[in-house]
């Protein structure tokens, strides 16, 4: 491989990992749930996937164990601000923090362990093509599957009732609710998604990004993924290419290792949340663009009490 | 004869119980095939809790529901529906991100090019047209009703629910909403009319069920009631008529003049405002007719001083002479400028906080304050003052704003700008969701301020209240303002033209485009 090439094939599989937690964030904000504890649901599911890998030997029960993980511990947030009606900010945070804590216990035991990543897939004749063939055709089959998954997601919001009953609930729940859609239920299914997705997302990362455990190894990711919505506005192409423009972005630091640039280290490391900043500062200063694209009740709670 | 007939929905000692407040004790109605049944009530009767008992949007806490003479026992939306009931409501339920067959799709199975030329077809069959792939925040207020309407058409429909259904048409409208539901009555569909218009009432609907205070108080045939009769039982006595003459003590000058405003407004569902022209003269009332949403909110906000436009030219906006553009809320307050905003909680004022509380916001300059500290007598004799004069039912001056009825609420809030006693007066919806009596009583005010010199601006939806106390009207429609009319040279149906002639304009912009 080229340095251009493993660039390049490198960028797909970062961005994978900012795609899963976004593309699960995104249903969940579209259903009006700010989920903000993404990153301790991506470590909790890091943490377990690794764990289960390591023992099984088996990726595929790692990511379905990682992915029930999520699930669960999105299911606190769930129960605590749609049930009981919490605000959902410091109950996203609190999650948040709750799942970072819990992933250091579990893995205290495997620090520094490590996994196989599982081979590649390599497409015949495809793979053999000199840049796109490595780039494009000899990734991980998550890779693959997770923008089956985007385009699945785009697909189901714009064109299925069910993605229309979501985008209602986070557009104006109480007309949701009197045309006898249940918020409660959607929104909890929303919620659980998002936790599924992270977890995938956790689970990609610790078992075949880096198939390795080290404590704090999400390293803000989460965070990214949730700045990825409205870096696309909750538009499922934008966040795809957001996506892979973090991805590229957080590569950086080795490309510029291997030229040999005296760029200090740390602000490279830095620079996907640099770049995070600058660009959710100039699209939250479009209101009108963040009128027309935001869910509208993003962030509020729904008590569905009877109108008077 | 109607008797004798099984009656389609039948609701049975229905009682639904808020708090303290009985908003529906005990109440029985009928409903026929073919028949347009009125729900007739003044603000706060509890017409709205009745037929969202009726369609399943809440729980009564009493009393039973039945269909075609079966019991229903879990009455819900779903079940409603699923029957055949429909129901526009007064704030519609669409969703504004998505597109017209999209919103009808929520509740409509059927691929998107099936549903889309049943709303066509309905459209043509019903005088309802409307563009099924034009975003809902794209349209007009009589649009969305337009689209409600077709919503439960799409359905095999037996009864529909209309709440206040013409509050937001102008008059050329209502006749085509008329039409459209007489087509209705003919194909067989029961219709539930809820409205506080007695005329409307009279033209439109064979039966009427009259509420007051929750209960029914009658119910009779409106075709064979004078409007008289019809007014008694819906408010216990007959409507009050405000007196007025012309004016006669109109100031040489302007005190409020407001030349070119032009705003471009950074929210894409809110309204630009456009080239607009308007003047107050000190002893007239001036109002300014029009359907919300066409620019009340934005030109409202800039004359009370709570949006300050940069970019506008200093003399955009004048009062008592003096150029107020850059100036802000309390700086035009001290000129002698008091406001009264349509969003009573919230805006004009705190909830949660006491009638005192609530005065020292605005009257602060009354001697309240003392090396900053608040004179808590000074507060409460205001207060006081501001509750017996205007006759505000409250517990007294400690009372917490939400605890009053919008009615009172409103009475406080005009009382406590009155006391101020300013020379420029500005109003939106003056008497939105207030009483009869109470709405009588701010109008009567209003006039006697008048002859007292004082210049009055209001912004109403209520066409018939523009007419009955304004002195000149103009007519604000998608951010442009008409010229200036004499309220007794112009008809409804004319301020009706310029309600409605941006619409037309709109369209033939697009065919053009």
């Amino acid at each position: 491989m080229t340095p251009l090439e493993f660039f390049l094939a490198g960028t797909m599989s970062a961005a994978t990992v900012f795609l899963l937690a976004a593309l699960g964030e995104l249903v969940a904000e579209k259903s009006g749930m700010l989920n903000l504890g993404v990153e301790g649901m991506m470590a909790i599911s890091a943490a377990v996937g690794f764990v289960v890998t390591y023992q099984t030997g088996s990726h595929l029960i790692g990511f379905i164990v990682a992915g029930a993980a999520g699930i669960g511990i999105s299911m606190i947030f769930a129960i605590v601000s749609i049930t009981f009606l919490a605000n959902q900010v410091a109950t996203g945070l609190a999650v948040g923090i709750l799942g970072l804590g819990l992933s250091a216990l579990i893995g205290k035991n495997y620090e520094s362990f490590t996994v196989t990543a599982p081979a590649s897939i390599q497409i015949p004749v495809l793979s053999d093509i000199p840049l796109v063939g490595p780039v494009l055709f000899q990734q991980n089959i998550v890779v693959y599957l997770t923008i089956v998954m985007a385009i699945l997601i785009s697909f189901c919001l714009n064109k299925t009732r069910l993605g229309l009953a979501i985008r209602a609930c986070g557009e104006n729940p109480k007309a949701a609710e009197s045309l006898s859609y249940s918020v409660f239920k959607i929104r909890y299914g929303a919620v659980a998604f998002g936790g599924l997705m992270a977890g995938f997302a956790g689970a990609y990362a610790s078992t075949i990004y880096t198939p390795l455990w080290a404590d704090g190894m999400i390293a803000g990711r989460g965070w990214i993924a949730v700045a990825l919505v409205v870096f696309g506005t909750w538009k499922t192409g934008r966040i795809f290419l957001g996506a892979y423009l973090f991805g590229m972005v957080s590569l950086g630091e080795l490309v510029v290792q291997s030229f040999g640039l005296a760029v200090p280290s740390q602000l490279l490391t830095a620079m996907p949340f640099i770049v995070t900043i600058v660009v959710l500062a100039i699209i939250s200063s479009d209101r009108a663009r963040l009128r027309l694209h935001a869910p509208y009740s993003l962030g509020e709670t729904y008590d569905g009490s009877e109108p008077q | 004869m109607q008797n004798e007939r099984q009656p389609l929905l039948t609701l049975s000692k229905l009682t639904k119980i808020y708090g303290s407040l009985i908003a529906n004790d005990s109440i029985d109605l009928d409903v026929y095939t073919g028949s347009i049944h009125a729900v007739l009530g003044e603000n706060g009767a509890g017409k709205s809790t009745l037929m969202k008992l009726a369609y399943g949007v809440v729980k009564p806490d009493a009393g039973e529901i039945f269909w075609k003479g079966q019991k229903i026992n879990y009455w819900k939306t779903t079940v409603a529906r699923g029957l055949g009931i429909g129901m526009v409501f007064q704030h519609f339920s669409l969703f504004e991100t998505l597109s017209v067959v999209e919103n009808i799709a929520l509740t409509i199975k059927g691929s998107q090019k099936d549903l889309i030329d049943h709303i066509r077809k309905i459209g043509a069959d019903y005088q309802l047209e409307i563009d099924p792939t034009a975003m809902v925040n794209s349209l007009s207020v009589g649009q969305r009703q337009r689209v409600e309407i077709i919503r439960c058409l799409m359905q095999d429909l037996k009864l529909l629910i209309l709440d206040e259904p013409t509050s937001v048409l102008p008059p050329q409208h209502v006749r085509a909403l008329f039409d459209a539901l007489r087509k209705l009555q003919n194909n067989g569909v029961a219709i539930l009319y809820i409205s506080h218009k007695l005329e409307e009432i009279r033209e439109l609907c064979d039966t009427a069920t009259i509420l007051r205070d929750g209960k029914v108080t009658g119910k009779v045939n409106p075709n064979e009631t004078s409007t008289q009769e019809l007014a008694t039982l819906m408010i216990g006595r007959s409507i009050p008529k405000v007196e007025r003459k012309v004016s006669d003590h109109k100031s040489k000058n302007a005190i409020l003049n407001v030349t070119n405003l032009n705003i471009k407004n950074p929210d894409p569902f809110g309204t630009d405002l456009k080239n607009l022209n308007l003047s107050v003269f000190g002893g007239e009332i001036v109002g300014i007719a029009g359907v919300s949403g066409n620019g009340q909110q934005e030109l409202g906000r800039i004359i009370s001083g709570e949006d300050l436009n940069g970019d506008l030219n200093l003399s955009t906006i004048e009062m008592f002479g003096q150029p107020v553009t850059r100036k802000g809320v309390i700086e035009r307050r001290d000129l002698g400028f008091c406001f009264v905003p349509e969003e009573r909680l919230g805006r004009g004022v705190v909830p949660s906080m006491s009638l005192s509380k609530n005065s020292l916001l605005t009257a602060f300059k009354k001697g309240m304050l003392k090396n900053g500290f608040i004179q808590d007598d000074v507060v409460d004799k205001y207060t006081d003052t501001c509750i017996t004069e205007f006759s505000v039912k409250s517990s007294g001056n400690g009372a917490t704003a939400n605890s009053l009825s919008g009615g009172n609420l409103q009475k406080f809030l005009v009382g406590r700008e009155l006391l101020l006693e300013p020379k420029l007066l500005f109003l939106s919806q003056p008497t939105w969701g207030v009483d009869v009596g109470s709405a009588n009583e701010i109008r009567q005010k209003l006039i006697s301020l008048r002859d007292n010199g004082i210049g009055i601006l209001v912004i109403s939806e209520e066409l018939e209240e523009l007419f009955e106390i304004t002195d000149r009207m103009y007519v604000l429609r998608s951010g442009r303002i008409s010229t200036s009319m004499q309220t007794n040279e112009v008809s409804p149906d004319e301020i009706g033209e310029y309600m409605i002639g941006e619409e037309r304009e709109d369209a033939s912009n697009a065919l053009a485009v």
